[in-house]
């Protein structure tokens, strides 16, 4: 019968449109990173890895860049940089340490999430080095300086004088030891 | 074709027994068994509310401990907004839609069962968890991440299938009534005259499915967060717990409209039946309703504008959020325009339905105070939202829904119900609702925080205010209950009409109407144009 088989139609058509949107829904996930890293919002760092040669070193001009280090809540770890504040030229390549020290007796492994302030500066901070994007671990009360190579771009807009860099360090132990023992080829996360 | 076989099997009428609640595809027990569960919820969601309010009655911690007070104002808010208010629209829905449009049952039968079925045994698992190790979900109905996933108690992965399995009953319920009105319509009756009740539900059962598939993806990130070591709200692994916000909000802000727009339906059959006028402004009506279903789509981050969203995103969501009291002034001037010069008379639905014009008003006004976003940051998780939101969902859906309630009841048990009951009810309530929410905004600007099991000693006085008037409305519920009870076993009959001044298929049918109506198509014509 035909008003059978178009209520049927009409069923399918709808539950599929809800099938949709449930990827839709995930898909809402990287477009999130793509709208964050097209419009420069929310301070992510984008700009990693080497930079092309050709950038010019603007000596007449001078940034101040700071840094801050933070943990987040429960983490043990003294985390700190080892100058709080730099002065840098525009294209000019500068090496930063931070310094981290696991106080605790057992072994643990941290990730830091850097994050950059004023937002629209973000896209003008270019990571040549980090410890940021690898994990980091450490024995129990070991210690170790951690070098980031940065610099600034000469774009970056004139009204911004000082530039914050922050890195919060997260205790990642336990899920990579769970992820170990699932996967005992795998090499800690990577996402 | 269900609904021929189904005909065929039970020519006289529903099966006898238990069995006939359980195996049912007939559309009016349904709606009946929605109506019911809702009522249920409304009640236990009631109880717990009233908890809230008993431990904030005075400085300092008397009744409970802050975690339980925290799972109590979590499984509130989600047992009054998916158990209590969705619900009932549903048994609205089920009940009235097919009698509105001339159709004989809903265009999926057997699917309404199933989706009814679900309801149960989701809102048993999710307030098992009150009895489980570490206690129920205790985030707050909006469980952002990382609270609800980092630092959620072990019940949070049955709160999670509990959402699922309400989820697959909405969007089922949803595409159900979809079915019915595009397909089920009598000969005739073309879109701009569908009832308006139908006209509002179809636009929330397209919100429906549009939104409810995004809360399951968002709670199915949680669960893939808390149990397959995914990060998409955990900040360690390189997500992000605004993403969480922004997802819950894309989700959350069409359903907040999921649960008010069956509500304009209803209050526009109410009001041109007790002022004996014809509803102003049908067209305008429709539209109304389908501009603020397209804004609900684009006004979500007005819930965050804390996070730290830039200055270009505040402008954005806070004017797109301001036009949204465009087309609801078109409703309300639409409700006030139709009782102008009208011969009204104030029967228990009619003041429910007035009280909901001026008190959902109320409500709006301040939702657009927090939609002013240098403001919000002020506003922002007080008590000032607490008042605003629960001024456009009690007197606002639920008022609607008890309006429907008292409208309707004597279509559906074929007498009426003790109107002098109906009118105390009203009142107690409407006092009562004023009395608990309206001191919550002068609390809220004056910066008491949601979501407290104590407060600053300031505080005192209002707050009690507040819950003598929750317990005024808690127990006045009662009163309704008992007047439903009473008009099911019997009372004074109703003929077909009911009301005077009602017009639309549904009173054409006899009070109570067959267990299957129009089983052919009624003509359309020798009335005037429907509501």
């Amino acid at each position: 019968m035909s008003l059978a088989r178009a209520n049927r139609r009409l069923a399918l058509r709808l539950g599929l449109a809800a099938l949709l949107m449930f990827g839709f829904g995930f898909l809402l996930s990287p477009l999130y990173d793509v709208f964050c890293r097209v419009t420069g919002l929310n301070g992510k760092v984008t700009n990693i890895g080497a930079v092309d040669g050709g950038i010019t070193v603007d000596k007449q001009r001078q940034v101040q860049v700071q840094f801050l280090a933070i943990n987040n809540e429960g983490m043990p770890w003294r985390f700190d940089p080892e100058e709080t504040q730099i002065s840098v030229h525009p294209g000019e390549q500068r090496l930063a340490y931070f310094v981290a020290l696991n106080p605790t007796s057992r072994a643990m492994v941290a990730r830091a999430v850097p994050s950059i302030a004023p937002a629209e500066a973000a896209s003008y901070l270019h990571k040549i080095n980090c410890f940021c994007f690898e994990s980091q671990a450490l024995a129990g009360s070991e210690s170790q300086r951690m070098p980031l190579v940065l610099m600034i771009d000469p774009a970056l807009p004139a009204h911004i004088k000082t530039v914050t860099l922050s890195y919060t360090l997260f205790d990642i132990t336990s899920k990579t030891v769970a992820q170990r023992e699932a996967r005992p080829e795998s090499k800690g996360v990577s996402l | 074709m269900l609904t021929e076989t189904m005909a065929h099997e039970h020519p006289h009428g529903p099966a006898p027994g238990l069995m006939r609640w359980v195996l049912t595809t007939n559309h009016k027990d349904i709606g009946t068994l929605y109506l019911l569960f809702s009522l249920i919820m409304f009640l236990t969601g009631g109880c717990m509310a009233l908890v809230i309010r008993a431990e904030l009655f005075q400085p300092g911690l008397q009744l409970v401990q802050p975690e339980f007070f925290n799972q109590m104002t979590t499984m509130h808010g989600l047992i009054m907004v998916f158990g209590a208010v969705m619900p009932a629209f549903v048994g609205l829905a089920n009940w009235m839609i097919p009698m509105m449009v001339g159709a004989p049952d809903m265009a999926l039968p057997r699917m309404n069962n199933w989706s009814f079925w679900i309801l149960p045994f989701a809102f048993s698992l999710m307030i098992s968890t009150l009895f489980m190790e570490g206690g129920a979900p205790n985030f707050g109905w909006t469980f952002y991440a990382p609270l609800s996933t980092t630092y959620a108690p072990p019940s949070v992965t049955f709160f999670i299938f509990a959402v699922h399995m309400m989820g697959i009953s909405s969007i089922m319920g949803a595409i159900n009534i979809i079915a019915t009105i595009l397909n089920l319509r009598a000969p005739g009756m073309t879109m701009m005259k569908l009832p308006l009740f139908a006209w509002t539900w179809l636009i929330t059962a397209f919100l429906l499915i549009a939104v409810m598939p995004v809360l399951a993806g968002v709670v199915t990130m949680m669960l893939m967060d808390i149990h397959f070591g995914t990060s998409f709200f955990d900040a360690a692994g390189g997500g992000d717990p605004v993403l969480f916000q922004h997802v819950f909000w894309f989700f959350g802000h069409p359903e907040v409209y999921i649960m008010i727009l069956p509500a304009f339906g209803i209050i526009s059959h109410i009001i041109p039946t007790f002022a004996r006028k014809r509803l102003f402004g049908y067209a305008s009506m429709v539209y109304a309703t389908s501009s603020i279903a397209f804004l609900s789509f684009i006004v979500w981050a007005h819930h965050m504008f804390t996070v730290g969203m830039p200055l270009a995103g505040e402008l954005f969501f806070m004017f797109s959020t301001m036009l949204i009291a465009v087309p609801t002034g078109v409703k309300v001037f639409n409700w006030v325009a139709t009782m102008y010069r009208g011969s009204m008379t104030f029967e228990t639905p009619m003041l429910f339905a007035l009280a909901f014009v001026v008190l959902f008003s109320i409500g709006g006004f301040s939702g657009l105070m927090l939609a002013i976003a240098p403001v919000d940051f002020q506003y922002h998780d007080t008590y000032f939202v607490v008042a605003h939101f629960h001024y456009v969902l009690v007197p606002g859906a639920i008022f609607s829904i008890m309006a429907a309630t008292y409208f309707w009841l004597p279509k559906w048990t074929g007498n009426y119900y003790n109107e002098q009951l109906g009118k105390w009810h009203f009142w107690l309530s409407f006092v009562g609702v004023n009395i608990t929410f309206f001191p919550m905004h002068f609390i809220g600007l004056a910066g008491m925080p949601r979501r407290i099991p104590d407060y600053a000693l300031q505080f005192a006085d209002f707050n009690m205010v507040a819950s003598v008037g929750a317990f005024l409305f808690g127990f006045s519920q009662l009163l309704f209950v008992y007047n439903i009870i009473r008009c099911v076993q019997g009372g004074y009959g109703a003929g077909n009409q009911v009301w005077e001044g009602a017009e639309g298929l549904e009173w054409t049918l006899p009070s109570p109407p067959p267990y299957h109506s129009f089983t052919t198509p009624p003509v359309l014509g020798d009335q005037r144009e429907p509501i």
